[in-house]
């Protein structure tokens, strides 16, 4: 438990200080007004939409205001779009999520398997063929990845669509493209460009760290045991494979989000890495400091997961030993 | 430690063919970018020597196409294959330039944390850890984005090489940080710091002259599997329109312009570029690999 709330508490900081370089950041960038007004506006009409907005307060004030209206969820207005920005992130954000999970379920249900067999058997032809895919699979550049399935599945097979969520369909109450079959073909390039990467990575930690734990002499010592093969692996050797891999895959999931938004970018996927973009494109600050802290906090949050697995599987940490 | 090549390096290189074909890619690559104006048959980015006309010519090997461009010619009728070499060179500076300023940040941050821990160390980390919070692309992106916004449209263009160096090597530091301290803490407590202190050597010297040397190895690795990393994030900068200008496009850059003809058949202008980076990153990738087993005697 106290290891839980040092962390907890740690991870309030982090938080803390990620909305500082937000808003210090963004405080810095473009003039709001300039983007907001017209060319025919008055400077007088400028000068009461500035203290409207209220950017000739001190620094100070302005981010006390910023993070206790963040607190609330209030993100104020999109400059760019002129509407509520906490709005426009909730309406973006299940199409990142159903992304984000479709990919990250993909890339676990194959890299767990793969890592695990490539890790045992080492010198096989398939364990061999899958460490080279590996290598290309870490070094493809996403966007790369994402038109040269274009090009093959949508412009000369014409199997795909190329951009877009598909239709949504509502199951058990919830609302995702990933329930029509339109949905899930509008869906899988995007997804499987997404996991490739993560793939890859978690692929080859599981059979770096398999590799470690097979030479360790207890290993040894359960051959001698004479216990059956799947007994060795999967008990005594994956288990304690656990830790680093759940490190991985929750720092990996964080990437995924920041991934999401080539993916986005190159499939044209309405969620919110386009959104991102167009955040930029426009600098609309609002915007992008609600993007920073949303992603700040998802990152916080699946670090506190791990942290809270860890707990789970490591005794050494359960009982505050070293 | 790595002042002096082991004995065995050579056998160790020449008996992975992976690698030795891979590191002859990177020589290959390497001088034939940098000597671009040399090497390359046009002056894709010169007004003066090309021609509309020549537009969308198919690579030499397929029908209809014109002998002068080997690899076809893109929609303003630059020679694909020129345009590549001058856009790797672009990329390769990039790579280089961010890994080396990482690797200098980091080192600097590792070393005096871990040297003197302390406030400093206290600081620093925390600062480290919350920017490890974020993926080094998305600190990139962001970097990237709030300078596009905040500079004159020309002097972003004509600055962007060094901008893009900056962005990538202040996303990348951290890692090298944290390597770096967990080395200089063992090395710290050993015998040969003590003796260094005990006969009253400066500080400075024994960080740079006696723990330096002793934490280069696992810096080595991460350099070099951090180059492709850069080369990637600053094609991938460049595909989002954050990156290199179109009058001198990087692969990134090359490679999002195609891709806009890629529905009227025009592959060529995505495929060569797109080929180009991808074999310049495995390469760097194997060899990267290579030299992780070849520094760590547990692998062997």
């Amino acid at each position: 438990m106290y290891f839980l709330v040092t962390r907890l508490v740690q991870a309030s900081i982090v938080m803390l200080g990620v909305a500082l370089v937000g808003f210090l950041v963004f405080q810095f960038i473009g003039d709001p007004v300039l983007a907001l007004v017209g060319q025919e506006t008055t400077i007088e009409d400028r000068e009461a939409l500035r203290e409207r907005l209220g950017l000739n307060d001190p620094l100070l004030v302005q981010y006390a205001r910023f993070v206790g209206n963040a607190l609330q969820g209030d993100f104020g207005i999109s400059y760019s779009f002129n509407r509520d920005v906490s709005e426009m992130i909730a309406e973006r954000l299940p199409a990142t999520i159903e992304l984000v999970l479709l990919s990250g379920v993909l890339a676990l249900a194959l890299a767990i398997p793969a890592g695990i067999y490539t890790g045992i058997r080492r010198k096989g032809g398939l364990a061999q063929t899958i460490m080279a895919l590996s290598v290309i699979g870490v070094s493809i550049p996403s966007f790369l990845l994402g038109i040269l399935l274009i090009l093959v599945f949508s412009v000369w097979l014409n199997w795909l669509p190329s951009f877009g969520r598909g239709d949504v369909g509502t199951f058990l109450g919830i609302r995702s493209s990933l329930f029509t079959l339109d949905g899930l073909s509008h869906a899988l390039m995007p997804a499987a460009v997404l996991c490739l990467f993560q793939l890859g990575v978690i692929l080859r930690l599981i059979r770096a760290e398999m590799l470690e734990v097979l030479r360790t002499d207890y290993i040894r010592f359960a051959w001698a045991r004479g216990l059956p093969g799947r007994r060795v692996y999967m008990h005594h050797a994956l288990k304690n494979t656990l830790v680093p891999v759940v490190t991985a895959i929750g720092l990996q999931l964080s990437s995924l989000f920041a991934f999401s938004i080539i993916t986005e970018k190159v499939f044209q996927w309405p969620g919110m890495g386009s959104l991102l973009l167009h955040a930029i494109g426009q600098s609309d600050i609002p915007l992008l400091a609600a993007y920073l802290i949303f992603v700040g906090l998802v990152f916080t949050l699946s670090n506190l997961v791990v942290d809270a697995i860890y707990v789970a599987i490591d005794p050494r940490i359960r009982h505050g030993g070293r | 430690m790595l002042a002096k090549i082991r004995s065995d390096f050579w056998f160790e290189f020449l008996s992975s063919p992976v690698t030795v074909v891979s590191a002859a890619i990177i020589v290959v690559l390497v001088l034939a970018c940098t000597f671009a104006p040399l090497v390359a048959p046009h002056t894709p980015f010169d007004p003066a020597t090309i021609s509309i006309l020549d537009n969308n010519m198919p690579p030499a090997w397929v029908s209809g196409a014109d002998g002068r461009f080997l690899l076809g010619t893109d929609m303003q009728g630059r020679d694909v294959l020129s345009a590549m070499l001058y856009g790797g060179r672009i990329s390769l500076m990039v790579g280089l330039g961010a890994v080396a300023l990482s690797t200098l940040i980091g080192m600097a941050v590792g070393l005096a944390t871990g040297y003197f821990g302390g406030v400093t160390d206290a600081v620093l980390m925390r600062i480290a850890e919350i920017q490890f919070a974020f993926p080094p692309i998305l600190i990139a992106l962001l970097f990237n984005g709030v300078l596009k916004t905040t500079l004159p449209a020309d002097l972003f263009a004509r600055a962007a090489v060094p901008i893009m160096i900056l962005a990538i090597g202040l996303a990348g530091w951290v890692q090298f940080a944290r390597i770096v301290r967990a080395s200089v803490l063992v090395q710290r407590s050993q015998d040969y710091v003590a003796a260094c202190q005990a006969i009253g050597l400066p500080t400075i010297i024994i960080i740079l002259r006696h723990i330096t040397p002793n934490v280069l190895g696992p810096v080595l690795v991460l350099a070099m599997l951090q180059i492709a990393v850069a080369i990637v994030t600053e094609a991938t900068l460049s595909f989002l329109g954050l990156g290199t200008p179109l009058t001198a496009p990087s692969l990134g850059a090359l490679i999002q312009a195609g891709s806009q003809f890629l529905f009227s058949g025009i592959w060529w202008v995505v495929i060569f570029p797109g080929a180009m980076l991808l074999i310049m990153v495995v390469a760097f990738n194997l060899v990267a690999d290579w030299v992780r087993d070849y520094l760590n005697p547990r692998l062997r």
